[in-house]
């Protein structure tokens, strides 16, 4: 976490300690940290203060989006459901259970698993309409290609009547991809303006973005976004959901009033400050910032598919994050690559998640059309504010002997 | 407090892992092993391959040789099985086929219960080396 911000938060543990919800002066202090970190935010933004809802990071923002939304919608889905005997002039069609129209979602196939696993809940969760039959929402998973960019006339190609959500990650958290957020915001415009209809809504999760990418929403076209603090040298377990206005959905807790009851809970007041400061800092110094790991980006990738042998760049590459490298070293296994590293004093990521409680390998990797040994193989290297061009240099010295040392004792050869 | 010098493995894993022993460089040599038994694929990303070399008359294993790609428990796990059978000599066969996971586990100091499974190979691949062994002599 970047020191500004630890210290902007510093007040707000035990000398500014009172709830917002107070009337005392110590609760107008705390309301008042929550407020101008709304509007500082919002500006950010280039949304209305009331349309930020500060919920506990990045998880529970995808889910109260794709959550909240359906569920929303769900109540007034059987609205749409004609009454029975109105459909055709077939007369036994007259007897049938009314057509059901089952809301439907898109999304990607390398989404967060906040997203993914919020569209499979959906899937299984009991849609009925009225005297119709149970059904789960239908969900499209939208292939990304092999460079991991989402094609908008896919999404154009997904879109019916009956789709309430659009759901597309702004930039992918394991291969850095960007997606065309404004061309994908397009269509769906185009789309509703064809059907004179109010849906779909379009959600980005937007976690990877701030510090590196535009976030204005007006400018992305975007309905609600999803923001944390982490990912921005901001506090943990604590980010944001934008909502346009006048959009409705359903909340994830139910209590009292606070987040315009949409995220009950007394509110995280030094985490909620924190993430302003943050999202301040990451958006001043944006461009520079990016420019700097641009260049030192290029240089880490072509030193690593250079000097490594069977080395392959996951994700297009330059329609990707400054602070992004994801590469597959093949007949080289990713957890043992990140151990000897760790070893080494170098920090970084597998695509494989065979350290963590999943054993599966990377969606992501999968999702670009490797095979399962590339997905093993793939490491993520992400570059930050205090990286420098002698890190890599480091990483660069000890990285090609761990390699050949595993690789001395895999029997593995893989042909590319 | 939690301890920040603790590695997600025992110590004797990230021992074995570091400083692996008894593992095979490059191709085997014409007849330098009797047999050789694989378990493992690419897609649920651990490979194990053994090769022995066997004393016919004693059947005790001479040579004990590994290549693993895979993560660190499976390549602690092949350093381990090969330093268990080659002690002494090298074990009987009889004797080593007696290894079980949980003994390649209690030897490496524990390990995690999900890894227990996927990444304990070497007693499988070893198997298959000692019945492809036995289908050769009987031929």
């Amino acid at each position: 976490m970047d020191k500004r911000v630890k210290k902007v938060m510093e007040p707000y543990w035990t000398e500014n300690f009172g709830n917002p919800n107070a009337l005392y002066k110590e609760g107008l202090i705390a309301r008042n940290a929550v407020e101008t970190a709304r509007e500082d935010v919002a500006k950010i933004l280039g949304a209305r203060a009331k349309g930020i809802i500060f919920t506990n990071g990045g998880t529970e923002s995808d889910n109260l989006a794709i959550l909240g939304i359906a569920r929303e919608a769900k109540q007034n889905f059987s609205r749409f459901t004609l009454p029975r005997g109105a459909v055709g002039s077939d007369a036994s069609q007259n007897f049938a259970s009314p057509p059901l129209l089952i809301p439907h979602i898109i999304t990607t196939k390398f989404e967060h698993h906040a997203v993914l696993n919020s569209c499979k809940r959906l899937e299984k969760e009991g849609f009925s309409a009225k005297g119709g039959p149970a059904s789960g929402w239908e969900v499209t998973y939208l292939d990304v290609g092999k460079e991991g960019v989402v094609n908008p006339k896919d999404v154009a190609k997904a879109l019916k009547s009956e789709t309430i959500l659009v759901s597309i990650m702004y930039a992918n958290n394991e291969i850095g991809t960007v997606q065309p957020i404004r061309e994908i915001a397009k269509v769906i415009r185009d789309f509703k303006k064809k059907n004179k209809s109010n849906f779909p809504l379009f959600h980005t999760d937007a976690c990877q973005a701030p510090g590196y990418l535009d976030i204005n929403v007006e400018r992305l076209g975007v309905d609600l976004m999803t923001i944390n603090g982490s990912k921005i040298y901001g506090p943990k377990g604590i980010g944001l959901l934008y909502m346009k206005n006048g959009i409705k959905l359903e909340p994830l807790l139910y209590g009292g009033e606070q987040e315009r009851k949409l995220r009950p809970g007394t509110e995280n007041v030094p985490a909620i400050v924190g993430l302003a400061e943050a999202l301040k800092i990451a958006d001043n110094d944006r461009e520079k910032e990016s420019a700097r790991l641009v260049k030192l980006r290029n240089y880490f990738i072509s030193r690593l598919l250079g000097e490594i042998p069977k080395t392959v760049l996951n994700g297009h590459p330059t329609q990707r994050l400054p602070n992004n490298i994801n590469v597959s070293i093949l007949d080289a296994e990713g957890e043992s690559i990140v151990l000897y590293l760790d070893e080494a004093g170098v920090a970084c990521s597998t695509g494989s998640a065979c350290t963590s409680e999943s054993l599966e390998p990377s969606h992501v990797i999968m999702a670009i059309g490797k095979p399962h040994a590339y997905a093993h193989g793939a490491m993520r290297f992400s570059l930050g504010r205090a990286t420098a061009k002698k890190d890599i240099d480091y990483v660069m010295k000890v990285l090609p002997d761990i390699i050949k040392k595993l690789r001395m004792f895999s029997p593995v050869n893989i042909k590319i | 407090m939690a301890d920040v010098d603790k590695w997600v493995y025992s110590a004797i894993i990230k021992d074995h892992f570091m400083k692996p022993r008894g593992f095979l460089l490059g191709e085997p040599k014409e007849g330098e092993f009797d047999s050789y038994g694989e378990v493992g694929s690419l897609a649920c990303g651990d490979i194990i391959k053994v090769w022995i070399k066997v004393d016919e008359k004693t059947e005790k294993i001479k040579d004990f040789k590994w290549q693993t790609w895979g993560c660190a428990t499976a390549i602690a796990s092949a350093s381990a099985f090969a330093e268990m059978i080659m002690k002494n000599n090298g074990m009987k066969i009889e004797e080593a086929m007696n290894i079980k996971p949980k003994d390649i586990a209690d030897y490496l100091g524990g390990l995690p219960a999900r890894k227990f499974h996927c990444s304990i190979l070497a007693d499988k691949a070893f198997k298959k080396a000692v019945e492809n062994y036995r289908n050769k002599k009987s031929l």
